[in-house]
């Protein structure tokens, strides 16, 4: 298999409400990624835009950005999986580098959520579960992960206090991420305060919306070789899906999709979760982020609760997990979150993540998920 | 009326499983069987996915089931909000068949759990508007 590395990555601050255009929060991590990656407009072949469309005005958004940032005449187009559009974006990259169609190719996520209030943004959300059977019961993303949180819980004893300690280490991590939404330390009490949206789920198990753009800059071995110093590679790629329809789903303890994902992401890279030394996982939801622990192996089915109890997830511990604040603490910008995680990752790979940094990090993993469990993206990098 | 009759709000007016509508209204809730491989599926859905064949029959979803996983919605989406809160949920029926769907709300909160038994009814809503929901059996 061709090797494939990231070579430039940039993202945004992500924040409740960005004060310009798409093209314009989209043109801050493309900048950072050119400039991190010492790349001109010429060097691009060719583009994957990557958001969820429900919440743009702007029709076909690839030919935009193609223009804004001044990529014509290359190909661009547009991929989505809502919140993994960026990770598929850059498993569409890889391919086309592996297949030798382009040697370098951009892959920018983005999502400007603020333009609509929050209840239309959960009704639109919740057309991202099935509008014909399930949508008419009034359903939204909180309430479907909230349904597997009851069944992990009920399958397995963990308890609210449990998901609790995954927003703490969350927020403390948030507090040093100068790019987070969400900066401020939190403690137990104060994330255990009954503030129900949809039990057993409360107000500080849930991520928030967010403004924010990423970007990453993938290109062949030849490529990466001659045009970056400190390029990190691609081990392994691993996509599932699942039903998108709940009546259609074997369990509520776990996400299918992440574990099939994951297992054929270690088959590529030759490597086992053990060999894992820092990892950002889709933490949309607290539940969210203990299941990712159990569906990628750092813990047996049912034992999640274990490795937050231990702190085995924070930087010092066994398996680092979310040491940027995660998607509770920086935000969600749904295209844009995919990018955001493989950003921290190179960054870590690198050792360029300062106060973040786990040292001494040589193999990372991205988990990035998109709806409720429909789309798994497991991607796998590694230092030179 | 078609399938724009089913639910809340509906999302969808067209489909070639409307009949669903037809016998909500005759108290019945029913999912599609293959007369080809006998492949059972609520929601129902026109075409096999496991043999192909668009020959489908209707069955009905009765008896008791089992409550496998529930939540309280506290908030609701756009459209939604005079019925907050409400509990949505799946069970699972005779052939593994399950349901998602939202639970009575007559129910007592402490009486919802996981594993408890539970039946199936249809509901008439306002407007003309037809639904079904869970309570216990």
């Amino acid at each position: 298999m061709a090797r494939v590395a990231v070579i430039g990555v940039g993202q945004s601050a992500f924040v409740r409400s960005y004060p310009g255009s798409i093209r314009e929060l989209a043109f801050e991590a493309y900048r950072e990624a050119m400039r991190d990656g010492g790349l001109k407009p010429g060097d691009i072949d060719a583009s994957v835009i990557c958001s969820a469309p429900e919440y743009d005005k702007q029709r076909t958004p690839a030919g935009l950005m193609a223009e804004y940032l001044g990529l014509n005449p290359q190909p661009t187009f547009y991929v989505e999986s809502v919140c993994s559009s960026s990770s598929s974006g850059v498993r569409t990259a890889y391919a086309l580098i592996a297949s030798g169609l382009h040697d370098v190719v951009l892959v920018l996520g983005f999502q400007k959520m603020s333009e609509i209030s929050s209840a239309e943004s959960q009704e639109r959300m919740g057309r991202g579960g099935d509008i014909q059977w399930e949508a008419p019961f009034g359903t939204m993303m909180p309430a479907y992960y909230a349904m597997h949180a009851k069944g992990h819980m009920e399958k397995y004893g963990t308890t609210e206090e449990d998901l609790a300690l995954i927003r703490v280490k969350s927020s403390a991590y948030g507090a040093i991420n100068e790019k987070a939404v969400f900066r401020k330390s939190l403690a137990l009490e104060k994330v255990m305060e009954p503030k129900y949206v949809a039990t057993p789920l409360k107000m500080f198990d849930c991520c928030a919306n967010a403004d924010g753009s990423s970007c990453l800059i993938l290109a062949s071995e030849a490529k990466a070789k001659e045009l970056f110093s400190k390029p990190v590679w691609v081990l392994g790629l691993g996509m599932a899906t699942a039903p998108i329809n709940m009546a259609m789903r074997d369990t509520f303890s776990g996400l299918k999709c992440a574990e099939l994902a994951a297992k054929k992401a270690y088959e590529m890279a030759g490597i086992t979760p053990k060999d894992v030394d820092v990892a950002e996982v889709h933490d949309c939801f607290t539940i969210a982020e203990l299941m990712a622990y159990e569906n990628l192996g750092f813990a047996e089915p049912g034992q999640g609760r274990e490795l937050i109890r231990n702190k085995e997830t924070y930087k010092e511990g066994r398996i680092p997990v979310n040491v940027d604040g995660g998607l509770l603490s920086k935000g969600h910008p749904i295209g844009a979150t995919g990018g955001s995680q493989v950003r921290t990752i190179v960054l870590q790979l690198r050792g360029e993540a300062g106060e973040m940094q786990v040292p001494g990090a040589r193999v990372g993993l991205v988990h990035n998920i998109g709806g409720v469990g429909i789309y798994g993206n497991v991607t796998i990098f590694g230092a030179e | 009326m078609g399938f724009e009759q089913f639910g809340i709000i509906s999302f969808t007016s067209t489909t070639k499983t409307a009949q669903f509508v037809d016998f909500l209204k005759e108290n019945e809730i029913r999912g599609t069987v293959c007369k080809e491989c006998g492949a059972r599926f609520f929601p129902p859905r026109s075409d096999c996915s496991v043999c192909l064949s668009d020959e489908m029959d209707w069955f009905p979803i009765s008896g008791e089931g089992t409550l496998l996983t529930f939540t309280k919605a506290m908030f609701a989406p756009a459209g939604f909000e005079k019925d907050a809160p409400y509990i949505l949920g799946v069970a699972e029926f005779a052939d593994g068949v399950k349901v998602f769907g939202r639970l009575d709300k007559a129910l007592p909160d402490d009486s919802v759990k996981p594993g408890m038994r539970v039946k199936i009814h249809v509901v008439a809503l306002e407007g003309d508007r037809l639904s079904y929901e869970l309570t216990a059996a």
